[in-house]
């Protein structure tokens, strides 16, 4: 029973992961209807970003942390300016090709770092490698297990999920957000800059990779493929539901958690493949997801 | 630009329209002959490779720019046709039955990954076929008594009919052979009513049933052929490469495959071929001219993928029907001159249709 | 007198909350031209997404020539003989006009695609078939000249003629129009209005269609159907259903409305 807790804790940690980033998915595909691929590899870049500024220019956790947030919401800003506004009213397929292509870019232009880009390194965080007990006795032996690097994931996760609340329910930018994710054409008409509107949704949707890269940084190190991670945000988004955001939530719980379990509980081997065959059943299933719109098209 | 008088209907299904086309096409199948006394080694077996890819292209070309069923798990079918190769190989199958085996393993796999696309579509459909890549690649990590798991699974020398056909021309031959074959069937298939039902789906799935095409029929029979065109190539791959392991058949793997398709031109045949050639000189290039270049800069892994990344990205961005495209719009240029106009090409946009009923 | 050619028995579809069509009956005699009108919202064009089986009743069901259509997957339907146009136009874009018709002979093709893949004998002589059919319909409808044009490059009124010409090229029994005067100028309307005649007269279609242009419904239509928020108001020749009093209120709004 401690065994099973202990493992839905550390998927429900690596869960919050996948859970930020088919966020960052759903913000973007609910705003301009494209899937972003490279959606890992923009939490690489963060994870090389929050590493430049700690071990290059030296700065402690928290100010690289926001440092990295700030240049990630810029590098999501500057890639819907330059390569995604001129593709505005081309197939879908088309964005989808140039989202691959910043992220297959993206792999190339870290590697292309003499000595560093090819490398794994480790985040010198405050919090590595601690532990705390939950119970059990004298605190040492028995009782629940959580790693700090564990645990602050999650509460990060929990933190920036109810500032996105506050954010989309109270301020008028997030209001003109939700407007222009519903019916772009309308919120032209109502008066908001749905172009700029978009920009800030990449920028906001790159800052929240930023993250998801800091905090995993701890757990997988930082290299350069780290972003194939992030393919799993697209379970965990499409068990939610595309356009759902509490969907993307608790898809990548679920994603978390069964492969947390499946590592566990099943042969060697299908821990790396339990979020894919999740995705598939859940597809022929339920393919708008728990929380999904209807995607019939209108004749 | 050639204004063809029409006086029968065949010329509208002709495979070769006007004399030009013939005198141009024969000319390639010569040079297509010649190319084992004109090329180096080292060259030959480089066009060996285009050859290969040029088959999976194909597939995937039809499948993604004829069907418009975007496939990101396309290396998974690949890896099919190459381990059923060596597995039979192995067995001591001869060539001419395992590898319409290869191509048989790898359709029945196509079909089983085509089974989503009866229920989804679009960007759900493309995250399918992800998850599948990625199951198909642990399947082929685990089944060790037959891939060799990791360790990889080396491949016997090829014979056909007491014919080495080991690497070098013979092989060449082979796989040139096999690949104009598979483009006279696409070609075939494309002016035919198959074709145009696949078209028919990528242009408007609802007008497409209301037409009497049957869309679960016709999306298996694509991804079956696409599939079955990709384990063609698997075999040819591995019998070139000759050591074979998973992690050639990775995401990677799917993902440069579609940048091939997308580089060579979206919805042409002449797309899938130039895709893979296009990417096999660049990367030629890359190898002789990065010693030109500064080491900081030449030496690093990444030069490739960047490159790459960045062709793909200008390709997206200024040219959407690919090289293809390109060279359509250079030829109009040489037979018109000088009566070229800018606009001649120019896209009409269509705004976003929104799928969604809200 | 014969039986109907279509009916619809007790049709209801139901979205959610929203009652988007409620218990309609109808039947459409062979070679008549059948209206539906009504308000935006009435549910004509639903009517006609559940006849080509794009949507499920909730209950009741539709028949064509005594078979319930209405269970059969859409292509199914196509092939027993019923084509239909699109409210916004769903052609094939990124092909040319020909191959636009030419996907309308798709029902009657009796290859199968390793038999496309060869390219033999008999796909040879179906392909010119076909081909020739569709030039009969190329002629009938004055296409010639965009014969070989991608339909992404035609303008709005000459792509509405192209999907009527790819539903007739499917050689139906039955042909559902959705609005096929919208987006049309005087000139173009006039045109329509006689080829509707003519696919009655000459080519023995029957044709049911969805139609706003009251001037246009009057003169080809036999009977008109008028409908207002899923349900029936009235059923009767032109005339009497634009002098029926339900209908003009709908349209107009009631006494108490003003």
């Amino acid at each position: 029973m401690l065994q099973l807790l202990q493992l839905i804790v550390s998927g429900a940690a690596i869960g919050c992961i996948y859970a930020l980033l088919a966020l960052g998915f759903v913000l973007i595909y609910k705003a301009t209807e494209t899937v972003n691929f490279a959606q890992g590899d923009l939490m690489m870049v963060g994870g090389f970003i929050g590493l430049a500024v700690m071990t290059v220019i030296g700065l402690p956790f928290w100010l690289a942390f926001l440092v990295t947030v700030v240049a990630m919401a810029l590098v999501g800003m500057g890639i819907e300016r330059l390569v995604l506004r001129p593709l505005l009213g081309q197939p879908a397929f088309t964005v989808v090709m140039m989202t691959i292509g910043i992220g297959y870019l993206a792999r190339g232009l870290v590697t292309m770092i003499p000595y560093w880009g090819t490398e794994t390194h480790t985040l010198p965080v405050p919090f590595k490698d601690e532990v705390i007990w939950i119970g059990g006795e004298g605190g040492k032996t028995g009782g629940l297990v959580i790693s700090v690097e564990h645990l602050v994931i999650i509460l990060a996760t929990v933190a920036l999920v109810a500032l996105l609340y506050v954010f989309f329910r109270y301020t008028k930018l997030g209001i003109a957000m939700q407007a222009t994710s519903q019916n772009q054409l309308a919120a032209f008409y109502m008066g908001i800059p749905v172009r700029r509107v978009n920009m800030l949704i990449w920028g906001l949707s790159a800052a929240i990779c930023g993250v998801a890269g800091l905090l995993l940084a701890p757990i997988t190190f930082v290299h350069a493929n780290m972003g194939f991670v992030g393919l799993k945000a697209f379970p965990a988004a499409v068990v939610g539901g595309f356009g759902s955001i509490p969907g993307a939530l608790v898809g990548g719980l679920i994603i978390g958690i069964v492969e947390s379990l499946a590592g566990f509980y099943l042969p060697e081997g299908f821990k790396d493949i339990a979020a894919y065959v999740v995705v598939l059943v859940m597809l022929v299933v339920k393919p708008n997801g728990l929380f999904g719109d209807n995607l019939t098209k209108k004749v | 630009m050639h204004f063809i008088f029409k006086t029968r209907y065949e010329q509208d299904i002709a495979l070769f329209k006007h004399g030009g086309q013939n005198f141009w096409y024969a000319a390639l199948a010569l040079a297509l002959v010649a190319a084992p006394w004109l090329l180096s080694e080292y060259t030959l077996s480089q066009v060996t490779f285009i050859g290969i890819y040029a088959i999976v292209c194909l597939g995937l070309m039809l499948l993604a720019g004829f069907t418009g069923q975007i496939s990101l798990g396309h290396a998974g079918f690949l890896a099919m046709g190459a381990y059923t190769e060596a597995y039979l190989q192995g067995m001591g199958w001869p060539f001419m039955i395992s590898l319409p085996m290869a191509a048989l393993v790898a359709g029945i796999t196509g079909i089983m990954i085509g089974l989503p696309a009866l229920r989804v579509k679009g960007m759900y459909l493309s995250i399918a076929t992800l998850a599948f890549g990625f199951i198909l690649e642990e399947v082929v990590v685990r089944a060790e008594h037959i891939t060799g798991g990791n360790a990889g699974r080396q491949l016997g020398a090829l014979t056909i009919a007491g014919v080495n056909f080991d690497d070098g021309a013979n092989f060449y031959y082979l796989v040139t052979g096999i690949a104009v074959l598979c483009v006279l069937g696409v070609l075939n298939l494309l002016r035919s009513p198959t074709g145009r039902a696949f078209v028919a789906i990528r242009d408007s799935e609802v007008s497409a049933q209301s037409m009497g095409i049957n869309l679960a029929h016709y999306k298996t029979v694509a991804f079956a052929l696409s599939a079955a065109l990709a384990g063609i190539a698997g075999a040819l791959y591995a019998h070139k490469i000759r050591f074979i392991t998973p992690d050639q058949f990775g995401f990677l793997q799917s993902i440069e495959l579609l940048m091939m398709v997308v580089i060579g031109g979206l919805g042409s045949i002449q797309g899938a071929i130039f895709g893979p050639a296009f990417w096999f000189v660049v990367q030629q290039v890359i190898v002789v001219g990065k010693d030109w270049l500064p080491p900081a800069l030449g030496q690093q892994t990444g030069l490739q993928p960047t490159i790459f990344g960045i062709i793909l990205i200008a390709i997206v961005l200024f040219e959407p029907m690919g090289l293809y495209g390109r060279w359509l719009k250079f030829r109009t240029f040489l037979e018109i001159f000088p009566f070229y106009r800018k606009g001649m090409f120019k896209r009409q946009k269509s705004y976003m249709k929104s799928e969604r009923m809200k | 007198m014969t039986a109907p050619m279509l009916e619809a028995v007790n049709l209801s579809v139901q979205f959610g909350g929203l009652r988007a069509v409620n218990d309609v009956s109808f039947g459409v005699w062979p070679n008549e031209v059948f209206s539906l009108i009504g308000p935006n919202g009435a549910g004509k064009t639903t009517i006609f997404n559940l006849i080509s089986a794009l949507y499920r009743p909730t209950s009741g069901e539709v028949r064509f020539e005594g078979e319930v259509i209405s269970r059969m997957p859409p292509h199914v339907v196509a092939r027993h003989g019923i084509a239909r146009t699109f409210q916004n136009i769903e052609l094939f874009e990124h092909a040319t006009v020909l191959q636009n018709l030419l996907v309308g002979r798709h029902c009657h093709r009796h290859t199968g695609w390793w038999q496309d893949m060869l390219f033999t004998g008999s796909v040879r002589r179906a392909e010119l078939e076909f081909r020739r059919q569709v030039e009969e319909v190329i002629e009938f409808l004055d296409l010639q000249h965009y014969r070989d044009s991608m339909v992404v490059g035609l303008p709005y009124g000459v792509r509405k003629v192209v999907e009527l010409a790819r539903a007739l090229s499917m050689r139906p029994r039955l042909l559902l129009l959705d609005e096929p005067s919208s987006g049309l100028n005087t000139e173009e309307t006039e045109d329509m209005g006689f080829w509707i005649e003519d696919i009655k007269h000459d080519l023995g279609i029957t044709v049911i269609m969805v139609e706003h242009d009251m001037g246009l419904v009057s003169r080809v239509s036999d009977r008109v159907l008028a409908l207002n928020l899923g349900e029936v108001l009235t059923l009767g020749t032109p005339q009497e259903v634009q002098a029926h009093p339900g209908v003009i209120e709908a349209y107009l709004g009631g006494v108490d409305d003003v």
